[in-house]
């Protein structure tokens, strides 16, 4: 049913393992310890680098959300269920490394500051939502209501936010300059940042690819089943 | 819009079973967190309103899926479906029930919470008396969107909660650091930012639901 | 041996099964095809997940007829009545009620469209009469209440208005049900295995109001599993099976022969 992989089939796959590899080079070897935090503030590159494909999923789970309610179109549909399976999957990669680094450095596996407690909301919400798919009685159905949540999240984003930084109004600024300064203070770690960001958006994209073009193909599949089923053989 | 609440308020006047249950519930809940936050310590007015606000949405969060979960017996929900009315007016209905329902169980929880946490009573019945309603639309709006969703799905008790929670975070923090601030002495300029949040949840989840709501419902 | 019925939506085979709705069918053909159809489908599906209800299904019923949907179990004659219900969205195709479509335009299918089917829409709080004033109100019928005490005189229900349905039997309530339809007049009457849990006294009141409302144009659709009461009710039939239409055609009094080998190869096809 398909054709033979295309050329971006070809680069895609290499331009991500690429950029792992260079990002893995520069975090371990190249850029210079953190003059305050030493060796442990490298999983901090790995871990910001969650965030974007993070925002970015949960982004296009609304957008493609909103496209498959006004569309009924079910490719719509695939995109926003990937996005969501990925997203996910960063959130949680996100929140580990976090933890992982501020039990050295604040302390503490978990604090309640503004960033986390959002992120915590937000795994939430996207877990909600790909229950809400599995437990659905008709997987039609299923695609609507997710679609629903996948709206809601999305609008309801802003107020999330802004509730929590007001709730823990005094946090927000001292984060920002600790994680701001710390990271940026040397070329190095500047453009190892960028090497990381880059990697893990790659790779995102192109898991995206994947589990998109998995989901076609079930549907494929799918059509093909009731179609034989239909032939009586 | 007029028919169906008149439908849903007299089948809960002649029943009571929403109010009855929801009214227990909520003291239930009012009792259980007195045991894990000490109602009779100086600085009770920090954990007050969390217990108030607890009870309320946990409460209200059966009472909510009750009041759906009716419309199932017969298919009854089809026989909505079917008249010449547009999706949306039937969750406004829907969302209008909940909220008296849910504001009647708050005239009765309200004093029952100033009662057990001995706390001045005009006072603090005045501090409610903006935030409670405010709050309580967000909550019948968006708990009627999601109830409406989850009695489509093979864990209906549990998928309610689950999906409405997360979203509701700004609404349940923007209530009780209202309560919290108020109590404690705040004017109602200092808690602006608050209820401009509350009014702005109201907004959304209505008409997020309106626009959404036939899809929740049909098939 | 195929569809006797005219078959306006020809025109839009072709089109693109599940795109952007509306972009289907000349407008001016639609407006003359209504005229003479109630109900239009054209490349209409509906898949349950893996389960295709109806595929691709063409199919015209001309305006004041009585038509049965037969066939076997499963073979998709709730879901067609349900899509022109619309309490179902087709997963692909065109369809048009009454010269509206569905999807777009709900409730102006609705305003003129009843279903009387297995679960009786009632409230078991409120009584006969309350749940029928409901029903008068939701849409917007004038002097419900004189209306509401002649239907149920009419079927036997006048007694116990009052009591709460719930301590009725369930003929009690499907009676109530079809009270309902008497108070609404539809012009489009969709009937799911009417007679299930009727007695002889109340089905008969059943095909009297359906031939009464027939008298006023209404145009009935009814499934069925028996030909005698597909005999007693319609002029025409469409047999169903796997989702696809399997026979379109007029039916009367002596076709019964006919029509039962018919639903029989249907059936055989089906297993």
């Amino acid at each position: 049913m398909k054709p033979s992989p295309t050329i971006s089939d070809r680069i895609a796959p290499a331009a991500v393992i690429l950029s792992m590899m260079a990002a893995l080079y520069m975090v371990f070897i190249a850029v210079p310890n953190d003059a305050f935090q030493g060796p442990v503030q490298r999983i901090f590159y790995v871990h910001l680098a969650m965030w974007l494909p993070t925002f970015a999923a949960f982004g296009i789970v609304g957008l493609t959300s909103t496209l498959f309610l006004w569309t009924r179109n079910r490719r719509w549909d695939h995109i926003a269920t990937a996005s969501a399976e990925l997203g996910l999957l960063f959130c949680t990669l996100g929140l580990a490394t976090g933890c992982i680094w501020a039990k050295p450095i604040w302390g503490t596996w978990w604090t309640w500051d503004p960033r986390l407690t959002l992120t915590l909301v937000l795994w939430m919400i996207y877990a909600a939502y790909l229950l809400l798919r599995n437990l659905a009685t008709d997987p039609n159905q299923g695609s609507v209501m997710a679609a629903i949540l996948g709206v809601s999240g999305v609008v309801n984003l802003y107020l999330v936010n802004r509730a929590v930084y007001w709730w823990r109004g005094i946090h927000p600024a001292v984060v920002v300059t600790k994680e701001g300064e710390s990271g940026l203070t040397d070329p190095m770690m500047r453009l190892t940042l960028m090497v990381c960001l880059l990697a893990f958006f790659l790779l995102f994209v192109w898991l995206l690819r994947l589990r998109v073009r998995t989901a076609h193909l079930e549907d494929d599949v799918d059509e093909l089943r009731s179609r034989v089923l239909a032939a009586g053989v | 819009m007029f028919a169906l609440l008149w439908k849903d308020l007299v089948i809960e006047l002649r029943t009571k079973e929403t109010l009855a249950s929801l009214f227990l519930l909520g003291t239930l809940l009012l009792l259980v967190l007195s045991f894990a936050f000490d109602p009779t310590h100086p600085m009770r007015e920090q954990s007050a309103p969390g217990v108030l606000w607890v009870a309320i949405i946990f409460s209200g969060t059966s009472a909510i899926n009750r009041s759906l979960l009716r419309e199932r017996e017969n298919d009854c929900l089809s026989g909505l479906l079917l008249a010449p009315i547009d999706r949306g007016t039937i969750f406004f209905a829907k969302t209008a029930v909940n909220l008296i329902l849910l504001l009647t169980a708050e005239l009765f929880l309200i004093p029952l919470f100033i009662f057990f946490f001995n706390l001045p009573f005009v006072s603090t019945v005045v501090r409610l008396a903006v935030v409670a309603p405010l709050a309580t639309l967000g909550f019948a709006a968006i708990g009627t969107l999601f109830a409406a969703i989850s009695l489509r799905t093979r864990a209906r008790e549990i998928m309610l909660p689950l999906l409405m929670l997360p979203l509701a975070t700004p609404l349940f923090l923007a209530a009780v650091e209202i309560t919290r601030d108020l109590m404690s002495g705040a004017n109602y300029a200092q808690v602006s930012h608050w209820f401009k949040l509350i009014v702005a949840f109201d907004v959304v989840f209505l008409v997020v639901g309106w626009l959404t709501f036939e899809y929740a419902v049909a098939e | 041996m195929r569809s006797a019925a005219p078959r306006p939506a020809e025109s839009s085979v072709g089109s693109v099964a599940g795109g952007l709705p509306g972009a289907w069918i000349d407008e001016s053909i639609a407006a003359r095809t209504s005229l003479e159809n109630a109900i239009i489908l054209s490349n209409v599906s509906r898949t349950f997940g893996r389960v295709r209800a109806l595929d691709a299904i063409t199919l015209a019923i001309p305006r004041g007829a009585a038509t049965a949907l037969m066939g076997p179990n499963g073979a998709g004659k709730t879901t067609l009545l349900k899509l022109c219900a619309t309490l179902l969205i087709p997963s692909a195709g065109e369809l048009r009620v009454n010269g509206s479509n569905p999807v777009q335009d709900g409730a102006a299918v609705r305003s003129h469209t009843a279903l009387l089917g297995h679960d009786s829409h009632l409230y078991g709080d409120l009584s006969a009469e309350e749940n029928l004033l409901f029903t008068a109100r939701l849409h917007g019928i004038p002097d419900a209440r004189e209306k509401i005490s002649d239907a149920l005189g009419r079927i036997g229900l006048r007694a116990v208005a009052r009591r709460s349905v719930r301590t009725f039997s369930r003929g009690m309530q499907q009676r109530c049900a079809l009270a309902r339809v008497l108070l609404q007049r539809p012009a489009l009457l969709l009937l799911d295995e009417p007679a299930t849990g009727l007695d002889v006294a109340a089905r008969d009141i059943l095909y009297e109001i359906v031939h009464e409302l027939r008298r006023d144009g209404t145009t009935v659709l009814v499934t069925t599993h028996d030909v005698g009461e597909c005999l007693a009710i319609c002029d025409s039939a469409v047999i169903l099976a796997e989702g696809r239409v399997a026979w379109h055609g007029p039916v009367s009094a002596g076709d019964r022969d006919v029509l039962e080998r018919r639903l029989r190869s249907a059936a055989a096809k089906d297993s």
